[in-house]
């Protein structure tokens, strides 16, 4: 008599639906998952470590690394974590840009999650139309910073530069006619703001658009539909934050308990799944969308009414405008020491946690007085999301388990940092 | 109660929900394409593009560069190498300027922190190199770079000279 042993699978970590780097061993009864393990450290290039030898500025730009769907909310909460043990707070202005910016990465990585989802889930069409809306945002990322995605645009005390006031436009060539280039530049004949304005306003319908197509579909509910499924207790006990929280019916969102930067003066609501499945979760990134665009909308109108600085005031922290620097002695002084030493952080420790995307973002900052963190710790939602897997997939099917990753909403950069 | 679950039935035996998907899928089959033919077409580009490094020279020859190593003592990816000797005029300049593009992780520091506006980021996005080699930019590289796109590099800086 043969001994009747389980399989074991191994998924990626060169699987396209693994979500980059993933090695997923799987042991399977059957086509029943038994136990789901998942290895990681494939993707691990050691930001927290390479922090410790640079002056605090010079790491925003490997934050942006770490979860590279969302750059600035990465920024955000480093940022936040220099500026609070600095005691130092950016002008109102640099805030409501920052937030702002907080919220179209929000669209841009949930636009990527719905796209990736639902290509994992076999609905091509979505992932071609949520890509439409994102070339949008990441003209607003490249017109502020000059780059689509690493952006390296906030800094502790604001922001780098003021939003530009015009946006670059197409140019008429033989592959597209005036008649065309000017509908494509309907909307970039003002500044940014008025770019961005024009897209809270068609983008509700684009929203629309994707819920046509998955909301009621009977295919998409078949894949959805009672996989994955977290109870609340079980949530909280994983230490699931974001949608993957909110999707099992629990409120929580730091940006209404913790309030952060200016968020208590805006107008949103949190939504809140109710069995905790996939197809809760994907309801609640969808209204969640809905919800920053009603964010950006109140963050553009007050920019437009509130000109002013959008870098504090104190040359210890922030280079002089490059005019004052060319013809003032002390300006020219504070811009050297800042772009060699930096400024100088006193001793403490502090943890600042955001509403990242994908959930609770911390940068937990340690520093011994010195121009460089001594050290600093990311927590990452995705990392924690990941551990849970084995709970998710535990006796569902081989296909489900690629629904359950990709509901998950892991980026590698941010899981091995 | 009897007349929903009639209704429900109805709808999911006419597969109501997939025709309207396809009709949607129809609707843009009809539309104006709206993709960009990429190497023929491009997609427009911001003044604040930061793409391939630069070295500027003033409007009569001399190069601005003066070797103060701010850049070289800014960058994050420790990509920048200087070297630097007074020249037979008295002047400090550099002897060897190189960047590593492998390690450059185009924060755009190093233009930012620039006191004489010498290095700087161009919108070129498009090198490559065959060679490892290739892919370090020395000085003579640089300021070439720089002669070829000094009207666009120029423009750029005066567009956006009011925001830094």
């Amino acid at each position: 008599m043969p001994e009747i042993r389980n399989m074991t699978v191994n998924f990626g970590p060169q699987h396209p639906a693994a979500h980059g780097v993933l090695r997923l061993v799987l042991e399977m009864d059957g086509e029943v998952i038994v136990r789901a393990d998942p290895h990681i450290g494939l993707l691990h290039r050691g930001t927290e470590k390479l922090a410790e030898s640079k002056p605090f500025n010079q790491s925003i730009g490997y934050l942006d690394r770490t979860d590279y769907i969302s750059m600035m909310c990465n920024e955000h909460a480093y940022v936040l974590a220099i500026e609070k043990l600095l005691g130092i707070a950016p002008p109102k202005r640099a805030q409501y840009i920052r937030v702002m910016f907080a919220e179209i990465t929000r669209i841009l990585n949930h636009a990527f999650w719905l796209a990736a989802h639902a290509l994992d889930c076999g609905a091509m069409t979505v992932f071609l139309y949520a890509f439409r809306e994102r070339e949008d945002l990441l003209d607003c990322y490249e017109a502020v910073s000059g780059t689509r995605m690493h952006a390296t645009y906030f800094r502790p005390g604001g922001v780098y530069r003021d939003l530009p006031e015009r946006m670059p436009q197409y140019q008429a060539s033989r592959w597209l006619s005036e008649k065309d280039a000017a509908a494509r530049n309907a909307d970039r004949q003002g500044s940014l703001l008025d770019f961005i304005e024009a897209f809270t306003q068609r983008f509700p319908a684009y929203i629309d658009e994707y819920e046509t197509l998955l909301t009621d579909n009977r295919i998409w509910k078949q894949r959805t539909v009672g996989i994955g499924v977290v109870s609340p207790e079980r949530a909280i006990a994983l230490g699931f934050t974001g949608c993957m929280l909110r999707g099992s019916g629990v409120e929580w969102d730091l940006r209404k308990k913790q309030p952060y930067e200016v968020y208590p003066e805006l107008d949103f609501d949190i939504p809140v799944g109710k069995e905790g499945d996939c197809y809760d979760r994907y309801l609640v990134h969808i209204e969640e969308l809905r919800q920053s665009n009603r964010i950006i909308k109140q963050c553009v109108d007050w920019l437009r009414a509130n000109p002013g600085p959008v870098m504090i005031d104190d040359h210890k922290f922030s280079p002089p405008q490059r005019e004052k620097m060319k013809g003032d002695m002390e300006s020219l002084i504070h811009h050297f020491k800042l772009f060699t030493e930096g400024y100088c952080v006193p001793e403490g420790e502090v943890y600042v946690p955001i509403e990242h995307p994908k959930g609770e973002f911390g940068v937990y900052l340690i520093s011994d007085g010195a121009n460089k963190p001594y050290r600093i710790k990311i927590r990452s939602s995705a990392f924690t999301h990941l551990s849970g897997i084995n709970d998710l997939v535990e006796g569902h099917m081989l296909a489900d388990v690629v629904a359950v990753l990709s509901t998950l909403d892991i980026v590698f950069g941010e899981v091995d940092r | 109660m009897v007349m929903q679950a009639i209704r429900n039935y109805l709808k999911s035996l006419f597969l109501l929900e997939m025709l309207k998907g396809l009709l949607l899928t129809n609707r843009y089959l009809f539309k104006r394409k709206i993709t960009v033919q990429y190497p023929e077409e491009k997609t427009p580009q911001s003044n604040r593009f930061r793409g391939l490094h630069a070295l500027r020279r003033y409007p009569n020859g001399e190069e601005r560069c003066i070797a103060c190593k701010l850049c070289e003592a800014v960058c994050p990816a420790v990509a920048i190498t200087i070297e630097s000797e007074m020249r037979a005029d008295g002047s400090r300049r550099t002897t060897r300027y190189d960047i590593d593009l492998a390690k450059c992780i185009y924060c755009g520091f190093c233009e930012e922190s620039c006191p004489v506006d010498s290095i700087v980021m161009t919108r070129i996005f498009e090198y490559h190199g065959e060679k490892k080699e290739d892919l370090i930019m020395t000085k003579q590289r640089l300021l070439e770079v720089g002669d070829r796109n000094e009207a666009q590099i120029a423009a750029d800086r005066a567009q956006d000279a009011r925001y830094r």
